[in-house]
């Protein structure tokens, strides 16, 4: 896309697009961190995280400022109109995805020393590292205007939603096993429930970018929205 | 895999054009300056009770396709028009057709407001009185008192209908320009920038009485202004170089524009 007459307005349109590119990394790393911390039960670095969901918030609220004196001073219309718009989404989507990280991290503080049913950390762990490879994906998509990536980003999330119903009959097997399981399976549940909806964040994301380069609605077949 | 869906406002659109009928058509439209061509070949629909932007950089010819529409190109020495331009399906450039009474039927609102340098009254009842469109001094001063009431205009000038025109503020002027237009009961109006020589204020009367006449009249509307073809019309069409680049619901174009052209002029990133 060539450049404005008015350079300011490029400015702009790159201030935002940074601001979500560094929300992006930000909230990545806040999940990628909350669960190493809760695998390892590192409550020090648990407290850090859930401090620095203020960062993230913050982040967004420059991006939405920017947004609404852009909205009021430019009034843009077709493909500067659909990024613009996209980005204040996306960084709704993306806070959220970092309120999920504060829940997992104020979980991991929560969490006595039991003993950890090893396996199904490691499926836990498996679920992150899939979700933070969605995330990536749907992260390169936008700045790339990638829109076949951003299609594969949404049926990829069939595969977290299997992950996510498997580690959750894995973990009601615990929980009939051995009830002293019961307290800390609850929990790893919960953050596994976390870490799938941190999935849907990233299809919205991809559904996102598929509007604002086509300026059709995606209608995801997977329903994620609606969930 | 994910579905492209129409948006609801497409489909909208799209349904309302088609229970509306084309009250003029352009096929084929071509102008000439002389040996210059001004217009190339320009199939352009202009739907009944719809109001149509025409849109494009100075010098893509919008204009000079708003004058063919009534014939205002007539009075350009060495120009030339090509193509077929029908009104209700009836060649507009056919030799029997009576070019007064065209205009009469397609009436046109200019750029800088320009009343006659007579009564407001006076402008009003010009038309209709050498149209023959009124038959005693009750009925003139009836379409006088409509044509005002229609314009938006009636409540400020009623009590002074016998001071000049030009006494007017510009936003008043223009309206009254309208009401002038509209006396001779035209089916088509046609505007060239009517709100450039505006402020806001006097801008925002003129568009608010746009939408209203568009449930009578049928109106083509150029403008410079991206926001105001966005705000007033239902259709748009963009121009350059004196070829139609695209038309299509005024949503569409300002949302999702086909045309790279059309995307980077209404963006401002043209040239």
């Amino acid at each position: 896309m060539s450049e404005h007459t008015v350079t300011a307005f490029d400015d702009d349109l790159k201030f935002i697009t940074r601001k979500v590119v560094e929300m992006g990394g930000h909230a990545e790393s806040m999940i990628a961190r909350a669960i190493a911390a809760l695998v390892k039960g590192d409550k020090a670095l648990a407290e850090a995280i859930v401090a620095e969901d203020l960062v993230l918030d913050s982040l967004q609220y420059e991006l939405d400022e920017r947004i609404i004196v852009i909205l009021a001073k430019r009034q843009p219309v077709a493909t500067d109109l659909r990024e613009i718009i996209g980005a204040m989404r996306m960084g709704n989507d993306l806070e959220r995805i970092g309120d999920m990280g504060k829940n997992i991290a104020r979980r991991t503080k929560e969490i006595d020393d039991i003993v950890h049913p090893r396996k199904v950390v490691r499926g836990l762990e498996h679920l992150t590292n899939l979700t933070l490879e969605q995330l990536k994906e749907v992260l390169d998509a936008y700045v790339n205007k990638d829109v076949q990536k951003a299609n594969e980003v949404c049926d990829r999330d069939d595969e977290i939603d299997q992950i996510y119903t498997s580690l959750f009959r894995e973990l009601l097997t615990y929980m009939m096993e051995d009830p002293r399981n019961i307290t800390f399976c609850t929990h790893l549940l919960f953050c596994a429930k976390n870490i799938e909806r941190i999935g849907d964040h990233a299809t919205n994301i991809a559904e996102t970018v598929i509007y604002m380069v086509t300026g059709k609605s995606a209608i995801s077949t997977h329903g994620t929205r609606a969930e | 895999m994910n579905e492209m869906t129409e948006t609801a406002t497409e489909a909208a659109v799209n349904a309302a054009a088609s229970n509306r009928s084309v009250k003029m058509r352009g096929d084929k439209v071509g102008v000439f300056y002389g040996e210059k061509q001004a217009l190339f070949d320009v199939d352009l629909d202009i739907y009944e009770h719809e109001v149509t932007a025409l849109i494009g950089p100075s010098g893509c010819g919008k204009s000079t396709f708003l004058r063919c529409l009534n014939r205002m190109n007539d009075t350009i020495d060495g120009c030339r028009v090509t193509g077929k331009l029908t009104l209700d399906s009836e060649n507009i450039y056919d030799p029997k057709i009576d070019v007064v009474e065209l205009r009469a039927r397609v009436g046109m609102v200019f750029q800088k407001p320009n009343p006659f340098p007579k009564s407001i009254f006076e402008n009003i009842a010009y038309g209709p009185r050498i149209h023959g469109l009124v038959k005693s001094k009750g009925d003139l001063d009836e379409v006088v008192a409509i044509s005002l009431q229609k314009a938006g205009l009636f409540e400020e000038v009623k009590d002074r209908l016998n001071e000049p025109g030009t006494g007017l503020s510009g936003g008043q002027q223009q309206r009254l320009c309208i009401a002038r237009a509209i006396a001779v009961s035209p089916e088509v109006i046609l505007m060239d920038e009517p709100c450039s020589a505006l402020d806001p204020i006097a801008t925002a009367k003129v568009e608010e009485l746009i939408d209203e006449l568009r449930e009578n009249y049928t109106i083509v509307i150029v403008t410079h202004s991206m926001q105001q073809a966005a705000r007033v019309s239902q259709r748009t069409a963009m121009f350059h170089l004196g070829n139609l680049v695209e038309v299509d619901a005024t949503d569409v174009i300002f949302t999702n524009p086909s045309d790279p052209k059309t995307q980077d002029y209404i963006t401002g990133r043209y040239g």
